[in-house]
């Protein structure tokens, strides 16, 4: 095990992947020679020259469009969206496209791409550069969604996804670029798509975190156990698509409570397909309405003190478990 | 620019017989393939949309035939003429307008998402400008793998207007990518005429401050869309650089079948039909003595009786089974066994491709007595 940040853990996904596949290749707004708006490509310029690693002009759909061709002509490329806010210019290609190539024409061919981007709030980017949009791309057959939490499933996600031969959209966040974390030493450390992970056991309460609330989930669950003898299971399902639904509805076979938490929007949001999920196959099993907590439904403001309010603390995630547990 | 732009009509020369002749069958065989779609269209066969190509079949003959056999073609919604050019079955693209599982996709595309990898024609796409991208990423994985490759991408006059024209010409040139953009200038972006939809009307032009050099030829002419293209595609594959050629054409028949036409006159489609690329260059293989009377009725009665087989064969095709609907969508594998994995949303769901070759017991919801739903299952639930 060595300690890493998540961004050092990506970057160390990718140099792997390019030194194990000739193909894996690289395209994004300064990747290269400024080595990455977040610094996730530091060093590979040097290391693997500008055949491998391509700093594009600023054309989000083109980069994209390309990626997608070059996929189905024998490339892995890995294409970064410096936020996830651009990502809504690169739409046409990825769901169009990347996302539709593969059943439109068939199963004639398969579009080995990557499209890699930052989302979340709390760096006072205002409402162009702070959004939270997993459903966007959870809504989307044909794609495979990642949000890595840790430093360990960052590296481990980003490797599956570049060898997946299906297009991944790897979804990581500006949050947690700078968190450090244990990952394998291993280089074939790989981490499977559709595999939640239990972040903390407990018999009381599901919840269910994404992207970065599944650590404001698990901070939210110590403060239950300590303040309220709550003992809360925490899951991070990792991958949205697929999902893991099984894990998750085990779980809460198994508490018979579920609060799910996000970061992006409510409606159309990701805890709302969960929770629909949930209800479909687990309404027995349940004991109280499955509770969302969620950013909220606004573009995110710049101010300091209504972009903290604007998505989830360990607060309103607490608030929502008792919400849950006082129906008991 | 100017050195760059070729208009050669002068230096016209028939090609060998035999070269001329197939030229000349192609041409045919795509105009009565045509003609028959649209009677197919007419009788409810088809379904959708139908944009044909009637009156572009110089423009698609000419330019394909500078292609080799490695080399890579896309176009857009208005294909069939494309991919017939490559050496795509007449029997699978008819099939493919008639949704049938012996069609190019298995009937998942229709009219205008064609696609024949074998034959490398990259598709026929539904989002104007959208195949530009994936062009230049194929010269892009060309140029990487160090294959002799080129690629020629095929849009309309009103794709020029998409901002994916823009950025692609600037990172073709920018990266010497190996393709050559030709814009099927046939003057209308559907019903709006070009000097309507766009400031610049010499479309040879408008990849210039992008840094790519144009031509032009006359997409009438199979002969002069042969040679200029071949040129284009020279420089691209000896020089590394895009080249966009302007290919002037006009299409007889409507943007889709689904086309009043108000918006041109009459006697504008009349005087263009004056220039019917088959007719005349039947004529000049007439004249030329290439062809005589007789020979040049028995091909065009040999491309008749061709498109009635593929209308057979296309009718005689089964529509896909029901239980098709989620096969392809996902490359199957460790990370996705099967669509059930990324679709949750019922214990009796349809199966994929893989399910329903695996033994039941060994399905993940089979502990919640799944079956196949049927087809009555499905309707069912999308009717609630």
């Amino acid at each position: 095990m060595a300690v890493m940040r998540y961004r050092e853990a990506l970057n160390a996904a990718l140099r792997e992947e390019m030194e194990r596949d000739s193909d894996v290749m690289l395209m994004g707004e300064d990747i290269g020679v400024f080595n990455g708006a977040f610094k996730v490509t530091a060093g590979l310029l040097e290391e693997f020259g500008e055949k491998r690693v391509r700093d594009t002009p600023i054309s989000e759909n083109t980069i994209v469009g390309m990626g997608v061709g070059a996929a189905m002509t024998g490339l892995r490329p890995v294409v970064e969206l410096m936020t996830i806010n651009f990502s809504l210019l690169a739409m046409d290609q990825i769901v169009n496209h990347a996302a539709s190539i593969r059943y439109m024409f068939g199963g004639q061919v398969k579009v080995p791409l990557v499209v890699r981007m930052p989302q979340g709030a709390g760096h006072q980017l205002g409402p162009t550069h702070s959004h939270s949009w997993e459903a966007l791309f959870l809504h989307v057959p044909g794609l495979l969604v990642a949000t890595p939490t840790t430093a360990s499933d960052a590296k481990g996600l980003l490797k599956s996804a570049i060898r997946d031969d299906n297009p991944v959209i790897f979804i990581e966040h500006e949050y947690l670029y700078g968190q450090r974390g244990e990952v394998p030493d291993d280089e074939d450390h790989t981490v499977r798509f559709g595999e939640a992970a239990i972040r903390r056991e407990g018999s009381d309460v599901t919840i269910v975190g994404i992207s970065r609330m599944a650590l404001t989930a698990a901070r939210a669950a110590k403060t239950l156990s300590e303040e309220h003898g709550i003992e809360a299971e925490v899951i991070d399902p990792r991958t949205l698509r697929p999902l893991d639904l099984d894990t998750i509805l085990e779980s809460v076979r198994k508490t018979n409570r579920c609060v799910i938490v996000e970061e992006g929007w409510p409606h159309g949001g990701v805890g709302a397909n969960l929770a629909a999920l949930i209800q479909e196959q687990a309404f027995d099993d349940l004991d109280a309405p499955v509770q969302r907590v969620t950013g909220a439904d606004v573009p995110m403001p710049y101010s300091k003190p209504l972009e903290q309010i604007a998505f989830p603390h360990e607060q309103q995630i607490a608030d929502a478990v008792l919400a849950a547990i006082g129906d008991r | 620019m100017a050195e760059h732009v070729a208009h050669t009509t002068e230096q016209a020369g028939l090609p060998e017989p035999e070269v001329a002749r197939e030229w000349l069958e192609t041409m045919t065989l795509i105009r009565r393939f045509e003609e028959r779609a649209g009677e197919m269209y007419a009788k409810a066969k088809v379904g959708g949309f139908l944009h044909l190509a009637i009156g572009e079949e110089a423009t698609i003959v000419g330019s394909t035939r500078a292609l080799r056999d490695q080399d890579y073609l896309i176009s857009t919604y208005r294909s069939h003429g494309h991919t017939l050019a490559r050496g795509s079955d007449p029997n699978a693209v008819m099939a493919e307008l008639f949704g049938r599982v012996d069609g190019l996709c298995k009937g998942r595309g229709g009219s205008m998402h064609m696609f024949d990898l074998a034959n490398r024609f990259m598709g026929g796409y539904g989002i104007v400008g959208g195949n530009l991208p994936l062009a230049a990423g194929f010269a892009l994985a060309s140029d990487y793998l160090g294959r002799d490759e080129v690629t020629l991408c095929q849009f309309g006059d009103g794709a020029s207007n998409q901002g994916t024209f823009g950025e692609t010409m600037n990172l073709a040139a920018l990266w010497r990518l190996p393709v050559v953009f030709m814009v099927t200038n046939n003057q209308f972006g559907m019903g709006t005429a070009l000097e309507r939809h766009s400031a610049v009307t010499d479309l040879m032009r408008k990849g210039e401050g992008f840094g790519v050099p144009g031509m032009r030829c006359d997409g009438m002419d199979v002969m002069d869309t042969y040679r200029v293209t071949s040129d284009a595609l020279a420089i691209a594959r000896d020089e590394r650089r895009p080249v966009l050629v302007e290919a002037v054409t006009y299409r007889f028949r409507g943007h889709s079948m689904a086309d009043p036409e108000e918006y041109r006159t009459k006697e504008q489609v009349d005087e263009w039909r004056q220039r019917d690329p088959v007719v005349v260059f039947g004529d000049e293989l007439v004249a030329a003595g290439i062809l005589d009377g007789d020979a040049r009725e028995r091909l065009d009665r040999a491309a008749i009786e061709r498109i009635d087989a593929a209308v057979a064969f296309a009718d005689a095709s089964p529509h896909p089974a029901p239980n098709a609907l989620y096969d392809d969508i996902y490359v199957l594998g460790d990370q996705v066994r099967g669509w059930y994995s990324v679709d949750e949303r019922t214990p009796t769901p349809h199966r994929g491709e893989d399910e329903r070759a695996m033994d039941s017991a060994d399905l993940p919801h089979s502990d919640q007595g799944e079956t196949v739903t049927k087809p009555t299952d499905a309707a069912q639930r999308d009717a609630d």
